[in-house]
């Protein structure tokens, strides 16, 4: 009983081994870019994310060279406590520090018989006594990558620190209005909810009355026009940019919020009619004839009979628009471009003409994913119900 | 054929349905249909849509009359002089990429999903499991892509801050510039694809294979049949439709591809796929005509994927 137990458990270790792996490689690289986006630029540029638990730049190199005089904590020796900055300060450059190792202190050689640090050791030891002696501190963690990316901040340095300073950019003012500044990814943000709400809200609520007539309503040509918009669900957006575009710029609704609420509406509503027709058209029949026997009108019946009992298909498809607006960059590109930039753009732009760092790219990409992560993981239920109904958009 | 019938005492007036579909009607016929008709019109017009596009012949070389637009969108990128150099050219244009991205995107998300959905199944994580394996697909592609860009970061100095390439000088290797050079590139930004669309794949899967019934599978079992020959003799054809299904939305999927290009090499080496080059037409180099014909080779490419979905409802409505 107990081999067999065994045998058992033995048996499904590869296929234990097969579903950590898959998932280890396809949470890993979020997870870099998360703990990149919350590390100080200069560590950025200077280590992988996945040192960021590992003893900090020239411990190693201390410890070899240096620690058996000057303790391992670097004041063993009064007269050359390295944990004083002003010690320290002494040796602003690797060719300094090595010139006075290779001095004689006393009429003994510095370093005893412990060999020369190399070039590259004698930077990273001095990195690491300007930590320890607090000249230069470099903390593991820390947000001004989310400020900078919030507010839009260019410069070399920190937001907090130019602040300070009061060296900031002209645009900035250092105070609470940084973060509607248009460069940066809060006023995006709240570019994207603006475009995201009602562009998730119109398509369903047309979707629900279009849906309630295919489903429950006869009338001429049902079932070729349901066919028809089957049909419009696979059209790629690009095919009808261009005479969009054209039309927006004769009405002037390029760069305006309507004209990508109506684009999103017109894209969302094959699917959506499809997803609601399918779910209104499975409700049991009685429900209906009754209401109607009672001498409900078709808007009662709508109001207070299909919206309710159509949540679960609402919950679904209002996931789904949202993340499908949301995360949608061609639109908000060709219609909204850099006038009122939304979070897809803000970033695409950061990365292909910008050049920004990577500490400016992962906060902000963190940032545009925080809102669809957490939709996603509190209603994943519905996202997946939508999906299996039959999810042809993309 | 028809629907669901209508029951009797729901019998309305002949205006109430269209009142109840007339927003929607309208909407979609001003931002899907319409738009569609314009762009086939426009792709036999000249860049601003004023003069017919045989207009823009050159003297002197191959003309297609009022079908320049897709001379251009077909050929310009081809060097059709023989076989073997179209062969050549071929696979490094925006249509070769794009198949490029169709034959291993569609087979890697398919494969890795269902791969992933039969062993999850076994699991006692199997929704934490699965909930990773989807979770890309709630991230943008531009956030996606910036999350890979990071991974295949290359210094150029010693230190490698990318995943990979600091992997790479782990085991003593070169470090190799993943973006930029041509061949790799594709495979690079073919695998961002299938992180994001596996879970896709692997959710409506999982669901075709909890379907499968259970006696089926225990008395192949019993009978002493491999995991393996169980999985291809008995699942697979089980779930063939399901396959097919998910095949024929991933290929649609595949060739609207743009946002993963445009963040992580904006077409560049040799990366140019069908949407990034519309795109590149119509708003950089501001060509209607050159941008609508593009666009029109995409929704010729996928009529028959149209065709398909359309039957495949109406045999569904059958069954209903």
């Amino acid at each position: 009983m107990n081999r067999e137990r065994i045998n058992k458990l033995l048996n499904r270790v590869p296929t234990h081994f097969i579903v950590i792996l898959t998932i280890l490689i396809w949470i890993i690289p979020t997870i870099g870019l998360l703990i990149t986006s919350l590390r100080p630029l200069q560590a950025i540029n200077t280590t992988g994310w996945w040192t960021i638990f590992s003893p900090p730049t020239g411990s190693q190199q201390y410890k070899q060279s240096c620690a058996v005089c000057h303790g391992v904590d670097g004041n063993a020796l009064p007269k050359a406590n390295l944990t004083d900055p002003a010690v320290v300060n002494q040796f602003p450059r690797s060719l300094s520090l090595l010139a006075d190792l290779r001095k004689n202190i006393n009429g003994q050689p510095h370093m005893g018989s412990t060999p020369l640090p190399s070039e590259q050791d004698a930077a990273n030891i001095i990195s690491y006594l300007k930590q320890i002696s607090g000249i230069q501190v470099q903390p593991r963690f820390t947000l001004n990558n989310y400020i900078d990316a919030l507010v839009g901040y260019r410069g070399t340095n920190t937001y907090t620190v130019d602040c300070a300073k009061g060296t900031q950019a002209t645009d900035l003012h250092c105070n609470l209005s940084d973060l509607l500044n248009p460069r940066g990814m809060g006023r995006a943000f709240v570019n994207s909810l603006i475009v995201t709400i009602p562009a998730t809200f119109l398509p369903i609520l047309l979707a629900a009355f279009a849906g309630y007539a295919f489903a429950w309503l006869d009338f001429k040509g049902r079932f070729a026009l349901f066919a028809v918009l089957v049909g419009l669900q696979v059209v790629p957006l690009q095919m009808t940019l261009v005479p969009i575009s054209r039309i927006y710029a004769q009405l002037h609704l390029n760069g305006t919020f309507l004209g990508v609420w109506l684009f999103h509406t017109g894209f969302g509503l094959p699917y959506a009619i499809y997803l609601m027709r399918n779910f209104l058209g499975s409700l049991p029949r009685d429900l209906f004839e009754s209401a109607y026997l009672d001498g409900a009108s078709h808007w009662t019946v709508f109001r207070r009979l299909v919206i309710p009992l159509a949540m679960p298909a609402i919950a679904s498809l209002g996931i789904f628009q949202f993340l499908w607006v949301w995360n949608d960059l061609l639109v908000a590109l060709v219609f909204l471009g850099g006038t009122t930039p939304v979070m897809t753009y803000q970033i695409s732009n950061m990365v292909t003409s910008l050049g920004a760092g990577w500490q400016l790219l992962t906060a902000a990409a963190f940032l545009s994913i925080l809102l669809p992560m957490i939709v996603f993981f509190s209603l994943q239920r519905y996202f997946v119900r939508g999906m299996l109904a039959g999810a042809v958009k993309g | 054929m028809a629907a669901q019938p209508v029951p009797k005492v729901m019998k309305q007036g002949k205006l109430v349905p269209w009142l109840y579909l007339a927003p929607s009607i309208l909407i979609m016929t001003l931002f899907i249909v319409y738009p569609m008709i314009n762009t086939i019109g426009l792709s036999f017009l000249n860049k601003d849509g004023t003069a017919s596009a045989a207009t823009t012949c050159i003297a002197g070389k191959a003309c297609w009359g009022i079908f320049e637009n897709y001379h251009y969108a077909l050929t310009s990128e081809l060097d059709t002089t023989s076989f073997g150099s179209f062969w050549s050219t071929f696979w490094g244009s925006s249509y070769g990429n794009t198949l490029k991205w169709i034959i291993f995107m569609v087979s890697g998300t398919v494969a890795i999903g269902l791969a992933f959905a039969v062993f999850a199944d076994r699991i006692k994580y199997e929704t934490l499991a699965k909930a990773v394996i989807f979770m890309p697909m709630a991230i943008s592609f531009v956030g996606a892509g910036v999350i890979w860009k990071f991974v295949y970061d290359f210094g150029t100095q010693q230190v490698q801050i990318g995943l990979l390439n600091s992997i790479l000088a782990a085991f003593g290797q070169k470090p190799i510039a993943f973006i930029q050079t041509p061949g790799i590139n594709m495979a690079a930004l073919i695998a961002v694809g299938i992180w994001i669309w596996t879970g896709f794949c692997m959710t409506i899967l999982s669901a075709s294979i909890k379907s499968v019934p259970v006696e089926i599978l225990e008395a192949a079992r019993v009978d002493g049949a491999t995991e393996w020959a169980i999985f291809w003799k008995i699942m697979v054809p089980i779930i063939n439709p399901t396959i097919i299904v998910v095949i024929t939305t991933m290929v649609i999927n595949t060739l609207k591809v743009f946002d993963i290009v445009y963040v992580m090499s904006g077409g560049q080496f040799g990366t140019d796929v069908i949407a990034v080059r519309m795109y590149r037409e119509m708003y950089k180099f501001f060509n209607v005509g050159h941008g609508t014909a593009v666009a029109v080779v995409l929704i010729v490419v996928i009529i028959p994927f149209i065709y398909l979905n359309i039957k495949r409802f109406i045999e569904q409505e059958a069954i209903r």
